[in-house]
Formats: C-alpha cells, structure tokens, sequence
C-alpha cells in the first residue's frame, strides 16, 4: 500500500489522486479492481494453504474417490466458476459504465485547443474562428477549473500520448490521423502530464503542465497572450533582440511583432511567462535558460536545438530580452 | 632686373624644398625573393574542374559527416524545415537548380557546397552563415550529396516518397478517391 501511494509525494504524477471527473471514474475503477483481485489472490492463497497442510488420505487404490467426495468437489468447483464468472461480470459492467461516464463529458460551447507533439515537446494553440484571437504557446496548457475542455491531438512526426494522470487516462497522437479528448479539471491547481508513447530519445524529458486557473483569472492570462509584447524598453533589452533576430534563434523561433518567425520549435512570444523550459523539464530561470541556450545538448541529448556560441555580453542581452517577454 | 632675381631665387627655393619633400618618399618596397614556406598553400575549394596541366590530387569529396547514416538523417530533417524544398523541391529543381544530378554550378564536393549554403550564390541563393549553425549546415550538405547518389546506398535515407511517379503502395488513398493501380508497369 506505501508503495502505492509513494508518487503521490513525489510531483503529484499521480494518478490516485484525482481531480477531474474522469479520473475520479479511472481512480474508482482502479481501485474496485484492485480490492476485487486482492481479495481473489487471497481466496486462491488460502485455499492452497489448506490443500497443502492437509494430512494425507488413508490410502487406498489411487483415483479411488469415494462418490459422496466425488460430488462435494464438482460442486466446489461449479461454485468457484460461477464466482468467477459473477465477477468477470462485474468488472465488465464496471469497466463499461466507466467508459461510459468519461465519454459522456462534452459540451458544445468549449475550449477547443490543438496539441502538436513533436521530438520532444508540445506545441499548443488556442482555437478561435477569429485568426487573430488565436493563441500559440508550447508546453503548458491553462485552463478553465471546472469546464470541459476539447483538446485536439496531432504529431508532427512519430506517435506520442497525452497524459494527464490526474485528469484522465492516455490518448496517442498519431501522425497523418486526428483524435480528440475532453478533459476536466475540477478545482484550479497544476497538473503535471507527459508523452505516455516511447518516441525517441528524449521521451522521459517531454513534460508538460496543465494549469486550470479560476475562470476570471484564466480570461487575464488569455488576455495577456494575444498581447504582442510591447518594444523593448532599453538599450539593454533592443540588443538583445537585435541579437535574437540575427542568431540563429529567429530561424526556428517565433516572437510575435519581431522579426523571429520561425515555426519549428516552442513559440516565445510570452516565454517569461511560462513555468518551465525544455518541455517541463528545467524551471524556467535565468540561469537554467542561459545554460539551455548556450549548450542544450548536455540538458536534454539529442534535442533538436543546437549550441548557440553568444559571447557573454550578447548572452546577457539575450537572456534580459527573454526574461521580458511576460 | 630684380624681378628676374627674385624670381630665380623663388625658383632655387622651391626647388629646394621638393627636393627635401621628396627625399622623405621611401622607395616601394619589391619582393624579389619568395621564400618556399610562402608558396606552400592549403588545397584550395575548386569551384570547376578544369585545371591546367595535369590534375592535382582531388580534394576529400565529403565533409565530417560524409558517411554517418544519423547525420544524414538529420540533414534531410533540416533541408524540409529551413525551407531548401521550397526552391530546390526535393532534388528536382524548380526555382533553384537541381541536386539530384551530376551538374553543379558551384562544385559538388562536400566542400563546395557548405560554401554555397554559408555564402549564398547569384541569382537567388541566400546566404545562411550565422543564421544557422555551422554544424547543421554540414548536416544538409551530407544529405544533398545522397540526392545525387554521391553516397553509397547503406548510409542513405530511403527515397522520400515526394520523388515517387505516382503514390507509395502502402499510402491510403485521399477521402472520396477511388483506390486505382498504377497505370504504367513496373
């Protein structure tokens, strides 16, 4: 049991403690499955105790069996198959209605997000029908507490999964073919989740967080996203920019009203206002995201961004750059 | 006759002055021996192949990654997402010329055509160097030399399926379109 519980004290990945609806049903079902085979295996391990200890038979000719025994085993037997049968039983009825109730979860007025997995992070957009009301980010998803949410699933190269232990079970992204999931977040907190499809080398390092803000507080931080960050404020801060549009960061980066209009790799615009970098992989400080710049291939091996040789001046310029796009 | 004087006198002096103006001007300096060291020269990037007189020794053909299957792999990533297909296609040509056959305007070896990527070439080639790194850059180039089958087979990418006269066996047919064999054999 300790050993069960243990990884809800280590992140809060975990999927016994749930907060949304749907793993509440996972958790449930988890759980009468679990209480069911304890109680089966102990059953089976008490009956082989007593067919062990039992003294022998008086011996006779072998497969004597007197026909009164005959008639009390075929019975014991006909009584543990149809236990097991009521059971199986059971816990397809069980199994069933818990597809049922996490399916049944979708409202015709949601949230619609599209997630991209790609090697190894998680390109997110807020969907609008309005072109300019729409939000990219990567890597963190925010939304509402206690409102479903439509969240689409594609790959941009091979097959990851979306996990959410907390909120609800697995569901693949796979490439050349669109899927969709519902989730709910119950109460407002952050919600670890990760790629559940080994898909390469830096599978164990593709995180992302789920944060489900009150209502109010989620329309302020939509808000702030459709903000293009205003001009930097200083001499500082303009070189770094000037600096990010010339590097090589603008060639797969994106930064709204700048010049870095990449699309392959996680969208900056409102970088600093992020919780992590490197798909929720390092907490997105000064420090770590200047060590991610200038060498990420000893973070995360394999990656696909490259080492950025900045002298340090350029760097620091950088960094405070970074550092404002709130 | 004092004007003459004068005048003769301005004339001495004056003389004398870019006589002393022109002692100052140090003769240009001539080379008339050149040292061995100064004419040994790294192999040069060749451009063309014509040479005079007998051919020297060819350069590497290849770069660091000439040969690593990865690397290659790598290049091919990166020639979709730095847009390379939008004016090369995938190795036929359209906007810019061809890779996949033996012409190259600028050198094929491995080489050559890092030096095209960094530098840009006339006529619409951008130059890359800084905007992508070094490494990457060598990365395309060990992929632009398979188009051409400059590579033996092992180490190259299997044929991307754009290249194909009509649809990969294996894909599934676009919605509401019939599925139809091949018409041409083979």
């Amino acid at each position: 049991m300790i050993a069960l519980l243990l990884p809800n004290w280590i992140g809060g990945h975990t999927a016994y403690l749930a907060h949304g609806t749907q793993a509440a049903h996972i958790a449930d079902l988890w759980w009468l499955m679990f209480w069911v085979c304890s109680a089966v295996f102990v059953a089976v391990m008490v009956a082989l105790g007593v067919a062990i200890t039992r003294p022998p038979r008086e011996s006779g000719a072998p497969g004597a069996i007197p026909p009164e025994r005959r008639a009390r085993m075929s019975r014991v037997v006909a009584g543990a198959v149809g236990v097991t049968v009521l059971i199986l039983f059971v816990l397809l009825f069980a199994s069933v209605s818990t597809g049922r109730a996490i399916e049944s979860l979708r409202t015709s007025k949601a949230i619609t997000i599209r997630l991209t997995g790609h090697q190894w992070w998680w390109e997110v957009e807020y969907k609008d029908p309005v072109p300019a009301r729409t939000v990219q980010t990567a890597n963190e998803i925010h939304i509402p507490a206690g409102q479903p949410v439509r969240i689409e699933l594609a790959s941009a190269d091979v097959i990851h999964s979306f996990w959410v232990p907390s909120l609800h079970g697995k569901r693949d992204l796979i490439p050349g073919h669109e899927s969709a999931i519902w989730i709910q977040a119950d109460r407002p907190g952050v919600y670890r989740g990760a790629c559940a499809e080994f898909c390469g080398h830096q599978h164990a390092h593709m995180g992302l967080l789920v944060i489900a803000d009150p209502p109010a507080q989620y329309a302020a931080w939509y808000a702030g996203q459709l903000q293009t960050p205003p001009p930097p404020a200083n001499a500082l801060l303009q070189h770094g920019r000037q600096v990010v549009e010339s590097a090589p960061c603008a060639v797969c980066h994106n930064i709204q009203g700048t010049q870095a209009s990449g699309r392959l790799g996680p969208d900056l615009t409102h970088l600093a206002s992020r919780r992590t970098i490197a798909a929720a992989t390092l907490p997105n400080t000064p420090g770590n995201l200047g060590g991610w710049i200038v060498d990420p291939q000893t973070i995360k091996p394999g990656n696909q961004m490259p080492a950025n040789s900045l002298t340090s001046e350029d760097l620091e310029a950088v960094l405070a750059y970074l550092e404002s796009l709130k | 006759m004092s004007i003459m004087r004068r005048a003769r006198g301005l004339v001495f002096v004056s003389c004398a002055v870019a006589g002393l103006a022109l002692a100052g001007c140090p003769r240009e300096a001539r080379k008339f021996h050149s040292l061995p060291a100064d004419n040994v020269r790294p192999e040069p990037v060749r451009l063309v192949s014509l040479q005079p007189g007998e051919p020297r020794s060819k350069q590497a053909a290849g770069g660091p990654y000439e040969g690593n299957a990865w690397a290659i792999n790598q290049g091919e990533r990166l020639y979709e997402q730095y847009n390379c297909v939008g004016c090369h296609f995938h190795g036929g040509g359209g906007i810019g010329p061809p890779l996949m056959d033996e012409q190259w305007i600028y050198g094929g070896s491995g080489q050559n055509i890092h030096d095209t990527i960094v530098q840009g070439r006339p006529n619409g080639m951008p130059s890359y160097g800084g905007h992508v790194p070094d490494d990457q850059i060598w990365m395309i180039t060990a992929y632009v030399r398979t188009l051409s089958g400059q590579v033996p087979k092992p180490e190259r990418p299997t044929r991307s399926d754009e290249l194909f006269p009509h649809p990969s066996e294996q894909a599934m047919p676009a919605k509401g379109e019939k599925t139809q064999k091949a018409s041409h054999p083979g």
